[in-house]
């Protein structure tokens, strides 16, 4: 139900002479088993078959220490599967690293920058570690970037001055030095502040409304929940659940509630419109609504003389979702 | 077809990879993929932004799915969120915008821009500024203190040389210093190379720019070479100029007591110094070797300090004879060969030889090790 595979995605249009079974479903990160097993025998990673389609904005959720930060280090070949594979922009990596990270933006475990450069400095240092980014533009590319996030006054401070909240920005602002098809943010609103963080979220939509794939990850949901299409769910080191948050919730049915002293006769009612699920409490009745219009349901109350102090849809929030998902909470602690 | 296709396609995207979507919707169309690729390559840029506003980009953008197996590329016409996507890649690399990408990768220019970045790094960092203004001051006291106090019966004749001609101090201040404070200044410089990126953070920025690893490495032991001829340059600088300052200056008696004229003097000290250079860099590679162990800088410099250390003791050591021939510090002070009468090529050419072994072994311990590593840092 919530799985999609790269392999005969039902709605993809087949192109003429493709051969049998391959992929036609983009995908800008696809992982097989991707498994990591540190030297202390600890499995951070366990049989990972992540699937994040081109044009999504995946956010990859889990506890602290679910084995986020692991997986996305094995994306980028910072750091090597024990076994499995993986791809990343249609590339296997590590091996296609050369080809494919240049055209990803990527902020790994928070910012990391030389302290006694300026934040102007610190950008054009790691734009010249991208062999594929042309050194006569990285004054233009980097001031819009840091214009992009909001440091353009204080591109010339150094970094080592500049407050938790800037050098998270900044280091959003590395991810964003040239044309990116993908970009991989690990707790991008860590250490910001309210404000900073409603920026950061509307940073991300307008990336992705350019059409970049954004994969980002969050041990807060309702962070990140707002901004994606997609979600997947680690808990400890295993990928709980991920699909499009519709299809997520899309088994969770909502629920009509009513408020009324005729409990009984309110649920005999509901009874009789054939909803599912129908629970009478004290001063109470809910129902899986369905496919009923609530109008319908509350003129139909109105008519058998029930008395109706109050009518109410209840969706699922994600967090319920999860719950169920999950067996569990979302334990943000871990 | 294909050329027309090609050229709107790469419409106001100079950026090899923004080409590449066009050209492969275009392959999946025709079949032709190769001519395609190869019409991206001879360079068919334009600034046609008409690309995107007629449709064809989006369309070709949607088959963003392998670089090169047009199999895999999906119909342009079944892919509207890809669309989207291409005109955002548009959007970036647009006409005009600070996006614009050269149309191919150019190894050794990006590999010259990251050294000279390192470079920059390496010589503006307040710390390795300071060592090298340590490294100037040392043979100016020498010489000031040799000007003021004098000598007296016991001074070994080679520093007693120095008060009759200045070129002289070069030699004395060099044959101290890389004893000790040269050697720790290169150990700083390269043990700081890859753990001190680690230690910061900064290695996985530079890997995932992706600066890549052997590349990494490269210039880190280029920029590590550069240094420790520049700590060597500036004795030998700093050296000459209080010995011109201080000293009567003239012809040059060499060790082996014939005189040279001071220009051919001179000549020696620059093999003094490169020989010197060659030297500190096989060391400095063992630096950035213990370096790539480790995310501690301090722990890096250290370790390769006493090993230095190590090294001196087993040469004074009369049992340990045998081997002193194998030790990289035996060599160092071989450079007195470039003050003979002829330049002592033998001994000298060995000790190229011992240091480009050292450099050699401690080299392809790093590359192995460096390559290999799980970045967790």
């Amino acid at each position: 139900m919530t799985t999609m595979t790269g392999e005969g995605a039902p709605e993809a249009a087949s192109p003429r002479g493709a051969p049998a079974g391959a992929s036609t479903e983009p995908a800008s990160i696809l992982s097989r088993g991707l498994t990591k097993r540190f030297a202390g025998g600890q499995v951070a990673v366990d049989d990972l078959h992540l699937t994040v389609p081109r044009g999504s904005v995946f956010g990859f959720l889990g506890p602290n220490g679910s084995g986020k930060t692991t997986t996305i280090r094995m994306l980028l070949g910072l750091v090597q599967p024990t076994s499995g594979a993986c791809e990343v922009l249609g590339r296997p990596m590590p091996a296609g690293l050369s080809e494919a990270l240049p055209k990803v933006g990527a902020l790994v475990e928070g910012p990391a920058f030389y302290p006694y450069l300026s934040g102007e400095a610190n950008l054009r240092r790691y734009d010249a570690a991208d062999p594929l980014a042309d050194p006569r533009t990285v004054g233009a590319r980097v001031g819009a970037a840091l214009d992009r996030v909001g440091l353009g006054a204080a591109a010339g401070k150094r970094y080592r001055a500049y407050s938790l909240g800037m050098r998270q920005r900044l280091a959003i602002a590395a991810t964003l030095l040239g044309p990116r098809e993908l970009l991989v943010l690990d707790e991008p609103t860590n250490g910001l502040d309210p404000q900073g963080t409603r920026e950061v979220r509307s940073l991300i939509k307008e990336i992705a409304a350019d059409g970049t794939t954004v994969f980002v990850s969050s041990h807060l949901l309702a962070e990140v929940a707002q901004m994606c299409s997609h979600i997947g769910v680690m808990r400890a080191g295993r990928l709980v659940a991920q699909g499009p948050i519709a299809e997520l919730t899309a088994g969770h049915a909502a629920r009509l509630r009513v408020e009324t002293p005729h409990a009984a006769r309110a649920a005999a009612v509901l009874d009789r419109l054939e909803l599912a699920g129908v629970r009478a409490a004290d001063g109470e009745v809910s129902a899986e609504i369905g496919g009923v219009p609530p109008e319908r349901v509350c003129a139909e109350l109105v008519g058998a003389g029930v008395a109706v102090r109050g009518l109410a849809v209840l969706r699922p929030s994600l967090e319920e979702v999860f719950v169920d998902l999950t067996g569990e909470g979302f334990d943000v602690d871990g | 077809m294909s050329t027309a296709r090609t050229t709107r396609d790469s419409a106001g995207s100079a950026r090899p990879d923004a080409g590449k979507p066009s050209g492969r919707t275009g392959a999946t169309a025709s079949g032709a993929a190769g001519g395609l690729v190869d019409g991206r390559a001879d360079g068919t840029v334009s600034g046609a932004a008409d690309g995107r506003a007629d449709g064809t980009v989006s369309g070709g953008a949607g088959s963003l799915v392998d670089g090169r197996a047009a199999g895999r590329v999906a119909d342009q016409d079944g892919r509207p969120a890809g669309a989207g996507r291409a005109a955002g890649t548009a959007a970036w690399a647009g006409a005009g915008g600070p996006f614009a990408e050269p149309m191919r990768p150019r190894p050794l220019r990006a590999t010259g821009r990251l050294l000279r970045s390192e470079l920059g790094l390496t010589f503006r960092r307040p710390r390795n500024i300071a060592m090298l203004v340590v490294l100037a001051v040392v043979p100016v006291i020498m010489g000031v203190v040799l000007r003021v106090v004098g000598m007296d019966e016991d001074t070994p004749s080679i520093v007693t040389q120095v008060a009759g001609n200045g070129v002289m101090l070069t030699f004395v201040a060099m044959s101290m210093l890389i004893q000790l404070l040269l050697p720790l200044a290169v150990a700083v410089v390269a043990g700081e190379s890859i753990a001190g990126e680690a230690g910061g953070g900064t290695l996985r920025y530079l890997l995932t720019a992706p600066a890549g690893r052997t590349r990494l490495l490269l210039v880190k032991f280029a920029n590590m070479a550069v240094f420790a001829l520049a700590a060597c340059a500036v004795v030998a600088l700093a050296a000459l100029v209080t010995g011109f300052a201080l000293f009567p200056v003239g012809p040059v008696t060499l060790l082996s007591g014939t005189t040279i004229p001071l220009f051919d003097g001179l000549l020696r000290l620059l093999l003094v110094v490169a020989y010197c250079a060659a030297g500190m860099a096989a060391f400095g590679a063992i630096g950035i070797a213990v370096s790539t162990m480790t995310e501690v800088p301090i722990g890096a410099v250290a370790g390769s300090v006493v090993g230095v250390v190590f090294f001196q003791v087993f040469s004074l050591i009369p049992q340990l004879e045998p081997i002193r021939p194998y030790l990289l510090t035996t060599w160092w002070s071989t450079f007195d060969g470039a003050m003979r009468d002829p330049v002592a090529t033998d001994v000298m050419t060995q000790g190229l030889f011992a240091f480009a072994s050292y450099a050699l072994i401690a080299g392809a311990i790093a590359w192995g090790r460096f390559t290999s590593r799980d970045i967790t840092s």
